[in-house]
């Protein structure tokens, strides 16, 4: 069994104008929507108080709204989490009760109205402690970026590093975009996935990177669209079924890692899927606009040739 | 021919007798027990307790499965293991009895848990199971922040009233002593005495450094707190703040609580398999209260009871009762400090305690009285107070002074840490709190293990259609990769989570992308005409620079998710970045070493298993 006969190099680089300029689109709705909406973030961010009850019935949610709202703590949600029966109680940051005393409280409300409510999980968040999530958060993906165009560079070339970096914030961007336009909860396990995608996906273009290098040495008289050509032709099988796998692994987790795992694996997903885009369609593509040339990448031994020849 | 040297072997055997030792703890499970640790710091169990325990399930006619004892750091704890809950439970309550006769006020914590059934031959080569985090096994995280402004303004109090009752003593007239958070402030009328009490100050109270500022009439000097002695208040607090909050989890009865600092002002408190969060809170924030009276030695004399009765616990273990006089002191909250020390005099062990200006005036007054008589320090907690120590006065002393006594260098440690550990140094507030409940937990692990597994099996049909035995052997060794990671997890004993599960499934899926790479070269080698075995060896040649690229990368988002990452973004990267590691060595080394054994020996090998090799009539590539 082989999936993919491919019989000549596909030429990807001819259709990159159109697939950036499609990039360029969406990375520009991704920023307005973070910029006009912003991240539905979780109270590891924000500062608040979580909980998470179980009624042995389908719960009824407005009931507990009402009750909740009787407190006159302002904006406070309450929702079903995973099933019916299970309930997720979020309410803002009080002042003055700063030790979650505030889910005591729910919790003996809610007994009164049915004393079967169990009490699953409570996260309580102050508010210094959200802002220091999320600027490690932010110095994390700061050195993560760094990190790797420091290691591109040097494995590579300073132009394969900007392209693989921009690639892959472009991958980050969007990630980070969907989970604003469609106000999934940003949490800080969901951070973790997306800076594991980042990580992940640039695999992809070192890959491809490589093969180019390879292609390079190996057809002198290739250029530079046709040895990226040759390069993604050669490694999209491999691509796809990898990712595959990881897709399969990331779905799992999905489908059967209960709700707590929900959008932490939704992120991986869809970041996987965008990497993939983004390092064969947008990685090369970039790394072909700041002029990568066979020189770049095989010059030690280019340079002696070149030397011997000159008279 | 592909053949590995002997020793590559070798350490691949190796590497899978160590991996398959410490995965094996986790497959046991585990049964119910009791564990019995100190209440006190006073109490210190031993294997004395052990036996006593045997006897006391022995006369309750419960049968154990084995009792253990075992010393972790500090703390030492007796478990023994039973059949079922039902007799756990029966235990408890006969150990309970028989150890603490008045529930009031245990000196033993009787908690349940529960232990691996690890066999002892595993348990000595430290193969344990996976340490789970609280949202897998369930309990409670606090994290606590300690008002560390708070205690440096108490000790700032403290020198201010020093300082009156210095310039006191030495008769410096000065014109006000003012305090703020920060500094105190003392105002002079002439320079001499100014020049006189920095002097003075600066020979007595090493902690301050002085500033001279005004002119003429209007002269202050400010003192405030040397950085190191900042620093020092700091330490003391955080370390205070911790003793007590040990000794009070010690009463909630929890198994394994976890008490540690983190950063310079924080406190992490995990208590698994708690469920009682209103309790544990209340318990948190409670204080214990110190006071010194005179022992009514008229009452003790005649055998009665004062106007009020403690018990004292001596140091042989027996129990004697203390009357009272009415008038208390000191009170705790003229305590300043305490450290253990060796008396100057007698070269024996002994308590240095040291009082605030007021407790000290009171002291002098009554030491001065009282001379050759008993006094006693009473720890109240839960309303109940212990004489801790019961001690002749031997001259008149004020706000420093040291307790001494039929005291060990152990016992003196032991008072001191008590007598500090009697009140928060500094105020703590909780700024972070996650409950876990039991059910929750398990739900966790089963929905962690069954998405871990479905992802595994459909990559793995995926790879064994599609490779063939190329494919089975990368099965094997994502195999192994799963066996090796759990392996160092247990060994390591780092926590494992719910995202750290989510990161072994994640590194599972991204780690089949080595054997893909390997596999894709080898075909790729064979459909450009190489022999089978030539493409064997190309392939994994070719193959091993992109795996150690891509590893990097993934590797360096690793190590930042590790460095700056908190909570649950570090359970996720310890076994993110543990994973590609062991990914790396399984998918190159052991899927080499068995391919090796499979085809490497055959001199005239035709065809290798790899799936079907599609020849384009036309070649790819020019």
């Amino acid at each position: 069994m082989e999936f993919f006969r491919i019989k000549r190099t596909i030429p990807f680089m001819r259709y990159s104008l159109i697939l950036n300029a499609i990039s360029f689109i969406s990375f520009g709705i991704a920023v307005a929507f973070l910029l006009t909406r912003g991240l539905n973030l979780s109270v590891d961010f924000t500062g608040g108080t979580v909980m998470e009850v179980r009624y042995p019935q389908a719960a009824n949610l407005e009931t507990i709204r009402d009750a909740i709202e009787k407190k006159g703590w302002g904006e406070s949600q309450v929702q079903n989490f995973g099933t019916s029966r299970d309930v997720l109680i979020r309410l803002p940051l009080e002042k003055g009760t700063s030790s979650g005393q505030q889910a005591d409280r729910v919790m003996q409300t809610l007994k009164t109205q049915d004393p079967a409510v169990e009490l699953k999980r409570v996260e309580f968040v102050g508010p210094a402690v959200g802002e220091e999530l999320a600027h490690d958060g932010l110095l994390a993906l700061l050195m993560v970026v760094i990190g790797i165009m420091i290691y591109l560079a040097f494995r590579f070339e300073w132009k394969f590093s900007v392209a693989a970096i921009v690639a892959n914030l472009h991958d980050v961007v969007l990630v980070i975009g969907m989970f604003a336009i469609f106000r999934w909860e940003f949490s800080l396990p969901v951070l973790a996935a997306v800076l594991a995608v980042l990580g992940y996906s640039v695999n992809e273009s070192v890959i491809i990177f490589d093969r180019v290098r390879e292609h390079f040495k190996k057809y002198r008289k290739m250029s530079t669209v046709e040895a990226i050509d040759s390069a993604i032709t050669a490694t999209i099988s491999r691509t796809i079924i990898t990712h595959g796998s990881t897709l399969c692994m990331t779905l799992a987790m999905y489908f059967f890692g209960g709700p707590a795992l929900h959008y932490f694996a939704l992120a991986l997903t869809i970041g996987i899927i965008f990497g993939i885009y983004s390092s064969v369609f947008v990685a090369a593509a970039i790394a072909m606009y700041l002029g990568v040339k066979r020189e770049d990448l095989v010059k030690p031994v280019k340079k002696e040739e070149e030397q011997q020849l000159v008279p | 021919m592909n053949r590995y040297p002997l020793w590559k072997y070798l350490i691949i055997g190796v590497a899978l007798l160590l991996g398959a030792i410490y995965t094996a703890p986790n497959f046991f499970g585990e049964s119910p027990a009791v564990q019995v640790s100190s209440g006190k710091p006073t109490i210190k169990v031993d294997t004395a307790l052990m036996s006593r325990i045997e006897s006391i399930l022995k006369d309750a006619k419960l049968e154990t499965d084995g009792i253990f004892f075992d010393t972790a750091g500090l703390s030492s704890t007796v478990r023994a293991r039973f059949r079922d809950t039902d007799v756990q439970l029966q235990a408890k309550d006969a150990i309970q009895r028989a150890l603490n006769p008045n529930p009031e006020d245990p000196a033993y914590i009787v908690a349940l848990n529960l232990i691996s059934n690890t066999p002892a031959w595993l348990k000595s080569l430290h193969a344990l199971p996976m340490y789970l985090g609280l949202d897998l096994r369930g309990g409670v995280h606090f994290l606590l922040q300690v008002d560390m402004r708070a205690a440096v303004d108490k000790r700032l109090d403290t020198f201010s009233s020093d300082i009156r009752t210095l310039l006191r003593e030495k008769n410096i007239r000065h014109a006000g002593i003012t305090k703020s958070p920060t500094e105190i402030e003392i105002k002079f009328r002439d320079p001499e005495t100014r020049a006189r009490a920095e002097d003075l100050i600066r020979a007595q109270v090493g902690e301050l450094s002085l500033r001279e500022e005004g002119s003429g009439q209007e002269l202050s000097l400010f003192a405030s707190l040397t950085p190191a002695a900042q620093k020092e208040i700091q330490d003391n607090a955080l370390k205070q703040n911790i003793t007590t909050l040990h000794n009070r989890v010690n009463e909630l009865g929890v198994a394994e609580p976890v008490i540690q600092q983190q950063g310079a002002d924080r406190i992490v408190v995990q208590l698994p398999g708690v469920q009682d969060v209103a309790r544990a809170k209340s318990l948190l924030g409670r204080t214990a209260t110190l006071e010194i009276r005179m022992v009514d030695q008229e009452a003790m004399a005649a055998g009665g009871s004062g106007a009020l009765t403690v018990p004292e616990r001596k140091a042989d273990g027996t129990v004697t009762p203390v009357p009272l006089k009415r008038e208390v002191v000191v009170t705790g909250n003229q305590l300043n400090n305490a450290s253990a020390t060796i008396d100057g005099q007698t070269q024996r062990p002994a308590v240095s305690v040291r009082l605030d200006e007021a407790g000290g005036r009171a002291m002098r007054a009554i030491t001065r009285d009282n001379i050759g008589k008993l006094m006693a320090i009473v720890l109240y907690e839960k309303g109940k107070g212990e004489a801790i120590s019961v001690a002749r006065i031997q001259g008149e002393f004020g706000n420093q002074f040291q307790i001494t006594g039929n005291f060990t260098v152990q016992e003196t440690t032991d008072l001191a840490l008590l007598i500090r550990s009697g009140s928060l140094a500094a105020p703590m507030e909780i700024i972070e709190e996650r409950t876990v409940g039991p059910s929750l937990g398990k739900e966790n692990i089963e929905r962690g293990f069954r998405s871990t597994l479905y992802g595994f099996a459909a990559i793995a049909v995926f790879m064994i259609l599609y490779y063939r035995v190329f494919g089975l052997i990368s099965v094997v060794s994502l195999s192994v990769n799963v066996m090796l990671l759990i392996a160092l997890l247990s060994l390591l004993q780092a926590t494992l989570t719910l995202p750290g599960i989510a990161a072994i499934a994640l590194t599972l899926g991204m780690a089949i992308d080595a054997n893909v790479l390997i596999n894709e070269r080898v075909r790729e080698e064979l459909r450009n005409g190489r022999n089978a075995q030539q493409a064997i060896s190309e392939g994994y040649e070719k193959a091993f620079a992109t795996i150690l690229d891509s590893n990097v990368t993934t590797l360096i988002a690793g190590v930042a998710l590790l460095t700056f990452g908190s909570g649950p973004v570090r359970g996720f990267a310890v076994v993110h970045c543990l994973g590609i590691l062991t990914s790396i060595f399984s998918a190159v080394f052991v899927s080499r070493a068995i391919v090796n054994l499979v085809y490497g020996s055959r001199r005239k090998l035709q065809s290798i298993s790899i799936g079907q090799i599609w020849r384009p009539t036309t070649t790819a590539a020019k």
